[in-house]
């Protein structure tokens, strides 16, 4: 059996987060004084060597994304840490922040280095009010301690809308503009926020910045699958003995998570699917759980690691249901900037409505597949690209179930 | 320069071009809705999607840089499926009356509904049924046609630096509403209109009121009266298929008599009359030590501007009336006693480039002749659709006259249509009346022109005049704020609030783009360079209305119905 690797949860249960001492006495805050004796490229070059990706969803190359910002002459540049946590059924970086707050932080001081930036921000989730505070205590403790050096970081508060999630959309939301996401090119780590250049990265992906710098990048790359290595912190939801987080190397598989970890489906009844790396993720039905859990290999199976959250529905769940609620949650969480996700997720919702009410025909679910495919290529942002996912995923492995509803 | 291939097509464009602008290039039209070529990139309607060869997810044309090499395709199935699905879906959530829409014809939408043959919807027909925003003279909104481009929002906040548009709600209950939610009047919007022209739809249009026009015209006891701003003969051709600046004054008086004018006079014989007041008015200021910087007054979207955003500057405000009011104000008074008639028979009509003089007229403080002194506003739009209703044929109609008492004009009252043309006016009579000498060159060319913010120094036997012109409120709003500082270094400040001015205006035959504004005014300046008399001092009919009647500049009578007060609008909330 599988077990569990923790190194971005290190210190979890061992550290007082309150208290910096016990950081620092961890070993903490050594890889921030490395990193510093190190040439800023050298610590970009580490971290693509190490081939740590972005464990927010999106999987880009940490250090490549880094080099683009680093590459860059600016007056200013920024390091932003996307705290927004939004994904229903992810909780993994408020565990990260709530028991270990310094290791993002001091992630965040490295990265700042490399790139040449002074001043980071954490947006952190508005539902997150503790861990703000236990972010504002690090940082002025971390401050008083001297130990960030020049680099500043500032807590900013979001108010409860998914999309501030997206990068871009948390950017404009940080700057004080209507939470709405930009198109891109530009990327952020050539025109960010203020238009600087700026790094955005997730809690858990800063989490991970310095074990890397301490034991170095073939340390790293050798942990779990070879594309995408590392570890990743699960979330466990939904039809599943132990609703638990955990950490585990990434060549874990999803059987192994939900049937190992997990302790299986409860009351001894059968697995039907499994919903990986959150809302807008896709439905992964029992022939793919031998899959491992990275990046690449759920690409394959059309699915996502996305933010790590595991959502395990039984068999008895009717699964239209289940994706009607999806729907109506994109429906409402829509910025409404770009018409085919303002007007398709209100549609597509209206769409699985009417078929789990029974009152649906073949030819919806024909429209919802069309409707689906112009979506998650015209898109605008991520959200509207995602939203149909869970849809589609479900018409193709469990179409039988539509089958049953539609007249 | 990069090379890219479009749909086959080998083209070099510009190292900072978009695909959509690389497809221009390559003859290849990409449809749009959301992109504006005065504007920002949006990319928020995903109608120009193209896909992008080595890139999985297809690629707003306005918004992705091209790169080297790069292999485009406009034309593909699954680009074809996304566009008419796209249309689909913003075409079911608006309203299907076309042909009783102000916008029929004249609409991105429904020429791309045609383009991707739409004909079915799979989409159920959802209109929201919103109310209609009727609550301003001057502009209605329709928020069931709004598509959410956001070109308005653009248009008023970075433009015009207004701010009385923005986006409220969010996914599918997103909608364009006046700043915190109160109606448009309640807001801090100045009605220039200009959201009009950047709107693909008919989601916010002029308050159209024809129907008051052809009743006062069916009514035997008006005598219905025009006058026509400069700024209405170089566009109105747009509205009647001629090209822009081709109509002929002389052929355009006839027509306004053929849809029912009684007499047809002209605005620009109280412009010329406006600068006569208005540079009397700043050599009074500046000989007399009285408030400097002086601002122009005849833009009413900029009056409204300054009362909402610079109430603190009221005083700077010339006092003069616009030539419009000023003409209201004269026709039922002065003209009426010339003519013999009852003033309360008179039905006065001007004919306007703007939606805010709607506003104006209906100016409580605006009924100096004893009577509302102009009694509708129509704007090139209206008189457009009236022409078009009487299907007049405008190469056999012969020309006609002006009829007299103000029918008269010079070439100095035809360049207030254009950005700095009441400047140039302003200075070829000041010059004359502070100098005594003649003006040998009345071209005064820095004035002319699509800067911005363009400024001058003007000696006038020795006589320093520091001068401004700021056309677009967002220029205005630096002008005003140097002023506010006390830092402004100008003694005349010419202000309109459109682009181009009121060739530019809001109720011009919509536009899209610079380019067409700059046409026009080409137009304007043809038309003074044409004329024998280019000073409005020499205009035979204001040097009468002196003798007859108002005596002289800044006299009683001219403080009785040429001149106004300015109000602080108030808006605390802002």
């Amino acid at each position: 059996m599988a077990e569990e690797l923790r190194l971005v949860l290190k210190n979890f249960g061992k550290i007082n987060p309150l208290k910096v001492e016990d950081y620092l006495s961890a070993g903490g805050y050594k890889s921030l004084e490395k990193a510093r004796s190190m040439n800023p490229l050298e610590v970009v070059e580490v971290m693509k060597k190490s081939g740590l990706r972005g464990r927010g969803g999106a999987g880009f190359n940490t250090g490549q994304k880094w080099f683009f910002a680093h590459n860059i002459q600016a007056d200013e540049k920024f390091v932003v840490c996307n705290a927004d946590e939004g994904e229903p059924g992810t909780y993994k970086d408020r565990i990260i922040m709530e028991n270990d707050p310094h290791i993002v932080l001091e992630g965040m001081a490295i990265c700042g280095h490399a790139i040449g930036a002074t001043q980071g921000y954490i947006y952190c989730r508005g539902e997150y009010p503790g861990v703000v505070d236990t972010l504002n205590t690090a940082i002025a403790q971390a401050k008083e301690k001297g130990l960030l050096g020049d680099f500043n970081i500032e807590v900013r508060m979001g108010a409860g809308a998914y999309v501030c999630g997206e990068e871009t959309a948390l950017i404009e939301s940080i700057e004080g503009n209507r939470g709405e996401p930009r198109f891109r090119p530009p990327y952020p780590p050539v025109a960010g926020l203020w238009q600087k250049p700026t790094i955005v990265n997730n809690v858990e992906t800063f989490a991970n910045v310095a074990q890397i710098i301490e034991k170095g990048a073939e340390w790293f790359a050798g942990i779990g699958a070879k594309s995408f290595p590392g570890t990743k912190v699960l979330t466990l939801t939904g039809d599943i003995n132990k609703k638990i987080f955990i950490e585990v190397p990434t060549d874990t598989t999803i059987k192994e998570v939900v049937f190992g970890f997990g302790g299986g489906i409860p009351d001894g009844k059968k697995f039907k699917a499994v919903q990986i790396g959150g809302t807008s993720g896709g439905f992964i039905p029992e022939e793919f759980i031998e899959t491992t859990i990275d990046f690449d290999s759920m690409r394959k199976i059309e699915a996502t690691l996305g933010s790590g959250a595991v959502f395990v529905i039984d068999e008895t769940r009717d699964i239209v249901d289940v994706v009607t609620r999806i729907a109506k949650f994109f429906e409402h969480e829509s910025c409404g900037k770009c018409a085919p996700c303002r007007e398709g997720t209100m549609r597509v919702h209206l769409l699985m409505d009417r078929i789990n009410d029974g009152k649906g025909s073949q030819a919806d679910v024909a429209l919802l597949k069309k409707l689906s495919r112009v979506m998650a290529s015209a898109c605008l942002c991520g959200l509207g690209q995602a939203a149909p996912t869970p849809v589609v995923t479900t018409i193709n492995h469990f179409g039988m179930d539509y089958h049953a509803k539609v007249q | 320069m990069i090379n890219v291939i479009i749909d086959g097509i080998k083209v070099s464009a510009p190292d900072n071009a978009s695909i959509l602008q690389a497809a221009e290039l390559a003859g290849v039209k990409v449809p749009t809705l959301c992109y504006h070529p005065d504007q920002a990139i949006k990319a928020n309607c995903r109608v120009c999607v193209c896909e992008v060869e080595g890139l999985p997810l297809l690629q707003a044309a306005c918004s992705t840089p091209i790169r080297d090499g790069m292999v485009i395709r406009t034309n593909t199935p699954a680009v074809i499926e996304a566009r008419r699905t796209i249309l689909q879906l913003i075409l079911a959530h608006h309203p299907q009356d076309c042909l009783n829409c102000i916008r029929n014809k004249n609409c991105e939408l429904q020429a791309l509904a045609e383009q991707y043959a739409i004909r079915e919807n799979p989409f159920e027909l959802m209109v929201r049924g919103l109310p209609r925003d009727t609550s301003t003279p001057s502009i209605v909104r329709d928020p069931d046609k709004c598509i959410l481009c956001r070109r308005c929002e653009y248009a008023c906040s970075e433009f015009q630096s207004v701010n009385a548009l923005g986006l409220e709600n969010r996914g599918n209950h997103a909608m364009i509403v006046p700043s915190l939610g109160k109606d448009l009047l309640e807001s801090p919007c100045v009605m220039c209109g200009q959201c009009i022209h950047a709107c693909p739809v008919g989601a916010i249009h002029e308050n159209e009121e024809i129907d008051e026009f052809l009743a006062a015209v069916a009514d035997p006891d008006k005598i219905v009266v025009t006058q026509m701003a400069p700024a209405v003969r170089v566009a109105i051709g747009e509205e009647v298929g001629m090209a822009t600046g081709d109509m002929d004054m002389n052929v355009l008086v006839t027509a306004l008599r053929q849809i029912g004018f009684d007499y047809v006079l002209h605005t620009n014989f109280t412009a010329d009359l406006t600068i006569l007041e208005e540079g009397n008015e700043l050599l009074k200021r500046v000989k007399e030590g009285g408030k400097l910087p002086m601002f122009t007054s005849c833009s009413p979207g900029w009056i409204n501007f300054c009362e909402t955003y610079y109430p603190d500057l009221l005083d700077n405000l010339s006092t003069c009336k616009s030539p419009q009011q000023m003409f209201g104000a004269l026709v039922k008074t002065y003209w009426a006693e010339k003519m013999g008639v009852d003033p309360s028979k008179i039905y006065s009509v001007s004919i306007m480039p703007c939606t805010a003089k709607k506003f104006e007229a209906a100016r409580p403080e605006m009924n100096s002749s004893g009577y509302r002194d102009v009694d509708l506003v129509l704007t090139t739009r209206e008189l457009g659709r009236l022409f078009r209703m009487t299907g007049l044929d405008f190469s056999r109609i012969a020309p006609g006259k002006f009829d007299s008492w103000m029918g008269a004009y010079t070439g100095a009252a035809v360049i207030f249509g254009a950005t700095g043309g009441v400047m140039e006016a302003a200075l070829r009579t000041v010059y004359e009346v502070v100098t005594g000498n003649e003006l040998k060159d009345v071209n005064f060319t820095f004035a002319r022109g699509m800067e911005g913010i363009k400024e001058a120094e003007i000696d006038l036997n020795g006589l320093k005049v520091r001068v401004a012109i700021a056309h677009g409120l967002a220029n205005a709003r630096k002008v005003m704020d140097q002023v506010r500082a006390g830092e402004s270094p100008y003694h005349f400040i010419e202000i309109m609030a459109c682009p181009g001015g009121c060739i530019g205006g809001g109720g011009q035959p919509i536009t899209k783009s610079n380019a067409k504004r700059a046409e026009r005014i080409e137009g304007i300046y043809k038309e003074d360079e044409g004329l024998l008399l280019r000073k409005s001092h020499e205009n035979p009919e204001v040097i009468q209305i002196y003798e007859e009647f108002l005596h002289e500049p800044l006299g009683h009578k001219s403080h009785e119905l040429l001149h106004t007060h300015y109000h602080d609008k108030n808006k605390k909330f802002l």
